[in-house]
């Protein structure tokens, strides 16, 4: 078993916030190094999957479990479940003024048990930036503070990258990003499923898919319930129709 | 929990509880004063009991005199038992990782501590520049002409009660004398004074910097300071004379049953530069407004002060700048953090008189509240009789946010971590200026004060 090895599962999963029912009995399976991609109309449940995966206090699950390697995760804290390896890119990243990137990712790195010399680290991070194309100059800055929304996008896919976590939940990495910074955010992407982490994609595009590398699996989320899974063919039917085919058949 | 501290009275001479004029007459003769600081003290004491109680801040009913003990002699200043220190202060110091002995002159069960060796040398190098830096008393002593020509003339003994009631009792503290041209490279600290009685009740500290000579003065400590004294009333003056530059440092973290009562003031002439950097901590009531009077063309003060408002404490600090000249310029920074419910109360003043052409001032007030049992206050007072004079003022008050800790322990870091990542966040621009050693202990206090409020909630 290497270190990337993954079992992960989403069994049944109802999930309310304020006493609404957003989540409807999810399934879903993912191992090691596999693209999920998750599509659906607004207010279908994809970020509520992402934040009850990740264990933000403000969801409550009702029923169903979320299991990593046969560990339950549905009363673990959200810094323990970091350090079984998930990680969540957030759609709206929060600012914390005076805490800079870099300091910021060396104490997430340790608190997740990755120790590196300072040195491992610094060129480590300079290829991160590279990648998705942050100037060496933002490790310095506060983190998410200033940033415009493409710069913050960025900076996530930095700590993905920075962290290696086991399984990447990206929740709509793709929004308010131009062509430049689409590209580059997939390719990290790529790279990242190269070498083995899993990752849940939350789009609501056609054009990020179409930059990541096959196979990968759609998964269509209507009305807090997963109602069809295959392969591109239903990226284009949404692209086509709309989610209303998939309502009817809900 | 129970933080309240013994009384521990070991002491050879005492004053007993209580002041008089008879006290105060005894004080000066076993000082062996000059008569003109008798009648100085004297003279004090009548104004301290003028003066009424001041109404305009935290709540100091409970404040008794009487039951103050205004003198111990202090060469016959005897420990306390170390046994007798309460057992959360010394599990602080074991988490802090001070030494042994440290711990024991800071929790007042020795009377003081000395680097001797290093201080030595330092002694030589500063008598060679005509550097003096000894106790106040001895000052008194041994250069009596000029401790009279300064001795609060810059925080008047009719300034406020305190400083009235500090004129009258004063003992100990320092003297710096810089002389014109000399630029110390190394700060002058407390730590490294002979005979320094450091017990500080009533100390009073006076720097004088002559023209174009610089200094960096340090007192105080991270570390929480053990003391059965309930009232520290201290004063500090400062005169930065022409092309002069001072740096006053401190961090105070007095044991939480402490009245912190402090009056300290710079005059800066021309061209001169004031910095006051100050970190607050301990103590039960703190009022601490440090003042810069910007007397000549050029001058500038810059002010940066951390509070941390915890429990059941109240924090009333702020800056005091009176700007008399033109082109005076001053700045601002005063962060605080109340938690566990605790009140910290931003209250400042920036006087710009008329005459006072273009002058400047810039005021930043930044709060952080970490529970919903805290509170945090601004009252930012400006007075601006100048037409061309400019003065910006920006506050804020925050809240640590859910959405924060979420992120950052989405991260791997957990709660405490991520609750003291924020609030290093927050202090961030005032840490850089302060010197590394107490930045580093800060760090490692706020580190442990959230580890102790997670284990709460």
């Amino acid at each position: 078993m290497d270190d990337n090895d993954l079992k992960f599962a989403v069994n049944n999963l109802k999930v309310c916030i304020d006493n609404h029912t957003i989540l409807n009995g999810i399934d879903l399976m993912v191992n090691k190094g596999e693209l999920h991609i998750i599509m659906g109309p607004n207010g279908s449940g994809k970020s509520t999957l992402a934040n009850s995966i990740m264990g933000d206090s403000r969801y409550r699950i009702e029923d169903g479990t979320i299991r990593i390697d046969d560990v339950e995760l549905n009363n673990i804290s959200v810094d323990e479940r970091a350090r079984k390896g998930i990680f969540l890119a957030f759609q709206y990243p929060v600012e914390i003024p005076g805490v800079s990137l870099s300091k910021f990712i060396w104490s997430a790195q340790s608190s997740l048990g990755k120790n590196t010399t300072l040195k491992e680290f610094q060129v480590m991070l300079e290829n991160g930036m590279k990648m998705v194309a942050l100037d060496s100059s933002f490790s310095k800055r506060s983190l998410n503070e200033g940033l415009s929304g493409g710069e913050k996008k960025r900076s996530e896919m930095l700590q993905a990258y920075m962290l290696k976590p086991r399984l990447i939940i990206l929740d709509e990495i793709d929004s308010g990003l131009d062509v430049d910074a689409l590209r580059q955010v997939s390719d990290m992407i790529n790279h990242l499923l190269k070498n083995n982490s899993a990752v849940i994609l939350i789009t609501h595009y056609q054009r990020i898919i179409e930059n990541l590398t096959p196979p990968y699996r759609v998964h269509i989320l209507v009305n807090g319930k997963i109602v069809q899974s295959g392969g591109y063919e239903l990226v284009k039917k949404i692209e086509a129709d709309g989610y209303e085919s998939f309502k009817e058949v809900n | 929990m129970d933080t309240s501290f013994k009384t521990v009275e070991k002491y050879a001479y005492s004053s007993g509880r209580g002041l008089s004029k008879k006290l105060i007459e005894e004080i000066s003769r076993m000082k062996k004063e000059p008569e003109w600081m008798l009648k100085f003290r004297l003279r004090s004491y009548e104004i301290f009991l003028s003066k009424p109680m001041p109404a305009w801040g935290p709540d100091l009913s409970k404040l008794n005199f009487d039951d103050i003990i205004y003198y111990i002699k202090p060469d016959e200043y005897k420990a306390s038992n170390w046994n007798d220190v309460p057992t959360e202060i010394k599990d602080t110091f074991e988490k802090l990782g001070i030494p042994e002995i440290e711990r024991k002159y800071l929790a007042g069960s020795i009377a003081q501590y000395e680097s001797e060796g290093v201080y030595a040398k330092l002694k030589k190098e500063w008598e060679d520049k005509g550097i003096i830096f000894m106790d106040m008393d001895s000052a008194l002593q041994q250069y009596p002409d000029i401790i009279k020509e300064y001795f609060m003339k810059c925080v008047p003994n009719t300034d406020n009660k305190f400083s009235a009631l500090h004129g009258a009792v004063w003992s100990g503290g320092s003297f710096a004398y810089i002389p014109a041209g000399v630029k110390m490279d190394m700060p002058l600290q407390t730590y490294f004074r002979m005979n320094a009685n450091n017990e500080g009740q009533f100390e009073h500290t006076l720097i004088i910097a002559e023209p174009d000579s610089s200094v960096h003065y340090i007192e105080g400590c991270t570390a929480p300071v053990y003391t059965t004294n309930s009232l520290h009333s201290a004063v500090v003056e400062i005169y930065v004379k022409e092309n002069a530059k001072a740096r006053y440092t401190t961090v105070q973290n007095w044991s939480n049953n402490v009245y912190n009562l402090n009056t300290k003031r710079a005059w800066v002439e021309r061209n001169g530069k004031m910095e006051w950097v100050g970190g607050s901590l301990g103590s039960y009531i703190t009022m601490l407004y440090p003042s810069s009077v910007l007397r000549g063309e050029y001058a500038t003060a810059s002010h940066l002060n951390i509070a941390f408002g915890k429990g059941n404490t109240w924090k009333d600090g702020g800056a005091k700048v009176i700007h008399n000249a033109p082109y005076t310029s001053s700045k601002v920074i005063a962060k605080s953090i109340s938690m566990g419910g605790g009140t910290s109360v931003y209250r400042g003043l920036i006087r710009i008189n008329k005459g006072a052409y273009m002058a400047k001032s810039h005021v930043q007030c930044d709060a952080l509240i970490m529970d919903e049992k805290s509170r945090s206050d601004t009252y930012p007072h400006n007075e601006i009789y100048e037409p061309t004079a400019t003065l910006s003022h920006e506050a804020s008050v925050g809240k640590i946010s859910e959405e924060q800790i979420y992120y950052l322990t989405s991260r791997g870091l957990r709660e405490e971590e991520a609750k003291s990542m924020i609030v290093l966040g927050f202090l961030d621009d005032v840490m850089r200026e302060i010197p590394f050693e107490f930045s580093i202990e800060l760090n490692r206090l706020i580190k442990l004060e959230m580890s102790k409020m997670g284990a709460v909630g």
